[in-house]
């Protein structure tokens, strides 16, 4: 919705074109899948397992400095893994395929206060489906920031960069209030639906237990080191939490993502909806484990036009989503971390203050195409 | 607690696949080929396995190309081997993804999924004085679990394979041929054709005094069953088929949704949430793309065919299908 349509220059039958292009890559994927693909999951989430319990084997010793070091680094790290390569994929329905009980969309809990069955719903259901309509899509702003000009300006906007800041580092929590949609439900008539009390409940248990967990059990079971067992699952929450929502915000707030307005989705044909999803993500370029940590989340782009495809194939699918890109003159926005990082921040504090509306500058299309 | 929001089981997984208490699963330990397409599998199940009676089978769960596929198959081994282990014998059928995987490819070491034995296949308590089995094929295989585990008087078989070398276990049969504990037949359907079940008479006088175990291709059985009962002695003929009916793909076809017990014809291009909805069925949903997997519900049984790939998916045990990018491929019964 920025003052210039990017995609202005394509025809409906090149739209239409453009989905089955994208749709014979998905195909060939999909027919591709197998025993490979397997393993490699089944390795991740038995590593991801192996490194959990050592390094909270490492930190029963964490009276001890460098144990506490090593310890706290591991834990960082497979928290990191299961929120983000195994459980945001699987929750995906990413490997749903192999109809194996035990790595199913369906069974799958996370390590994460948000219920897997909750963020399902706000994430896959609602954001993938919506992705970047102002007014449908809660993960634009997470409902309490502006990200785009053309949202109207009030003065509360003014403190999104420390809601931002909070946000980032409570992260987990902030999902799980956003899946709640505790912004709109806390209004009186809401608070009491019996639906919104079973998902509050269902919350509210999840989060007991992991704060047990990671709060007391563990830093008991320390004996001595309780403390700093204590302080080092508070690290590795906080590592998780802040790397998890810097990722996120790559995804869709930093320049050059478009966002649409509601009345734009009406009677959306399926090349539409593709050309939306390529428009309204970012990726994340660097090394491959960047991307594994990311939980391939780098790929956004092609997560959001096939978000049930297996996430180690996005790499080999990156590089023909990006040839389409060029072949219809459409701005691939990428960039390493650091850079998007600050420019989903520079966004957010932009946007904090007033503008206004925007008048049609320079196309931004070509700008970006040059810099690409 | 300590784990969640995993279990304990899943840390000891890890190490000890098959401990008590773990999910039932058991490790192949060799793979010996009988024939050309058929092999044993030995397998050595978790410390939960109940063991088994002679002629039952086992329903197994092995990853084929990524994708857990379940089949059945018959206990060959008898019930009390020493060291624990029991075997499968499997056939490899055309087009058969799990017996191909099983037969050709399947490697010592590789860890399946197993359920409890069972099945009625078996021989009752008091053993019968004369018996007589009448067996196609990998028929063979429970039957050979029963020769194995215990010895009768009188037992005689007639076993329809296409040449003499696609016999399974044909050595150790001539072997127990030659104690004198078994008279067989064989019919080498290749040269001899289909097996006229009107020369039973002919082959074994006495066969309407014996009890009687059959288990081989449906036609077999068909005939046998009919040729029991017009004798009246179809309560001495003791059946097992393999596969109860074969999924035939095709455009459309009427869904059950059985827990509701609504039934409807449905054509092959709706979305079987579309033809659930109409039909007033409670369905779960939610981008109704293929997207989000909020409408993935049980299929019990029959076919469907994904609208986006054309790919069928046939009932199994645990195979859940997205009801927004799926169609009926014939008669469908979905659990809503
Ligand atoms: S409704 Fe979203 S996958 Fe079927």
């Amino acid at each position: 919705m920025t003052a210039i349509d990017p995609t202005a220059h394509l025809t409906a039958e090149q739209i239409e074109e453009l989905g089955r292009e994208l749709d014979a890559i998905r195909d060939e994927v999909i027919a591709g899948r197998g025993e490979k693909d397997a393993a490699y999951i089944r390795k991740v989430i038995a590593a991801q397992r192996k490194l959990e319990l050592v390094s909270r084997g490492v930190l029963l010793f964490s009276s001890f400095p460098p144990a506490w070091l090593i310890g706290t680094a591991g834990l960082s790290v497979a928290k990191i893994m299961d929120n983000m390569e195994i459980g945001h994929n699987v929750l995906h329905g990413q490997w749903d395929w192999m109809r194996d009980p035990k790595i199913h969309s369906t069974t799958w809990e996370w390590d994460h206060v948000s219920p897997s069955e909750q963020w399902k719903h706000s994430h896959n259901e609602l954001h993938h489906t919506y992705t970047n309509v102002i007014g449908k899509d809660n993960d634009l702003g997470y409902g309490i920031m502006r990200v785009d000009e053309d949202q109207k300006w009030h003065p509360v906007h003014l403190g999104q960069p420390l809601w931002n800041l909070i946000n980032a580092c409570f992260f987990e929590y902030g999902i799980a209030a956003y899946d709640l949609e505790l912004g709109k439900n806390l209004e009186k008539r809401r608070r009491k639906s019996p639906e919104f009390r079973a998902r509050a409940k269902a919350v509210g248990r999840k989060i007991r237990k992991q704060v047990l967990k990671d709060y007391v059990i563990h830093p008991l079971l320390s004996g001595p080191s309780f403390l700093p067992t204590l302080g080092a699952t508070f690290t590795a929450n906080l590592v998780r939490n802040i790397w998890s929502h810097s990722v996120i915000m790559c995804g869709h707030f930093p320049e050059g993502v478009q966002v649409f307005e509601r009345r734009s989705i009406k009677g959306e044909t399926r090349g539409q909806w593709y050309l939306r999803q390529m428009m309204g993500s970012a990726n994340i370029s660097g090394s491959k484990a960047m991307h594994f940590m990311t939980g391939n989340l780098s790929h956004q782009i092609e997560h959001h036009l096939f978000p049930d495809l297996p996430s180690n194939r996005y790499a080999e699918v990156a590089v023909k989503v990006r040839a389409l890109f060029e072949k219809y003159e459409l701005e691939y926005v990428t960039g390493p971390l650091p850079k998007q990082v600050f420019s989903a921040w520079h966004k957010v504090f932009r946007l904090s203050l007033p503008n206004k509306k925007p008048k049609v500058t320079t196309p931004h299309r070509e700008r970006e195409l040059v810099a690409a | 607690m300590v784990t969640t929001p995993l279990l304990p089981s899943d840390y000891l997984d890890l190490a000890s696949p098959l401990r008590a208490g773990a999910d039932l699963r058991g490790r192949i330990e060799a793979v010996h080929p009988e024939t050309g397409d058929a092999a044993t599998i030995v397998i050595r199940p978790g410390r939960d396995w109940r063991g088994h009676t002679a002629g039952q089978y086992v329903r197994v769960g092995v990853d084929v190309d990524g994708v857990r596929l379940w089949r059945a198959y018959s206990l060959t081994s008898p019930t009390h081997r020493r060291d624990g282990r029991v075997t499968i014998t499997v056939k490899a059928i055309p087009d058969g993804k799990v017996s191909n995987h099983l037969v050709r490819r399947a490697k010592p070491g590789t860890l399946i999924q197993l359920d409890q034995p069972t099945g009625d296949f078996v021989l009752p308590r008091a053993k019968p004085a004369k018996v007589l089995y009448l067996t196609g094929g990998s028929g063979i295989t429970p039957v050979m679990g029963m020769l194995r585990d215990s010895e009768f008087d009188d037992a005689v078989m007639i076993h329809c394979a296409p040449r003499p070398q696609d016999v399974i276990f044909r050595d150790e049969l001539h072997g127990l041929v030659a104690d004198k504990k078994l008279r067989l037949t064989e019919v080498h359907t290749d040269t001899d054709g289909m097996l006229d079940i009107a020369r039973l008479d002919e082959l074994v006088p006495d066969w309407t005094e014996r009890e009687t175990w059959a288990c081989g291709p449906a036609g077999l059985l068909d005939a046998a069953e009919e040729h029991w009962n017009e004798h009246g002695v179809q309560e001495r003929l003791h059946t097992e088929r393999f596969r109860p009916s074969i999924v035939v793909a095709g455009d459309g076809g009427e869904v059950t949704f059985s827990a509701t017990g609504t039934s409807v014809d449905a054509d092959g291009a709706t979305p079987l949430l579309d033809v659930g909805e109409e039909a007033g069925v409670l369905m779960p949903s939610g981008c109704r793309m293929g997207i989000c997997f909020g409408c993935v519900t049980p299929l019990k049984a029959g076919a469907v065919r994904d609208l986006r790939t054309g790919e069928i998916t046939e009932a199994d045990p645990g195979v859940l299908i997205q009801t927004c990018v799926s169609a009926a491929a014939g008669p469908c019964d979905i659990e809503r």
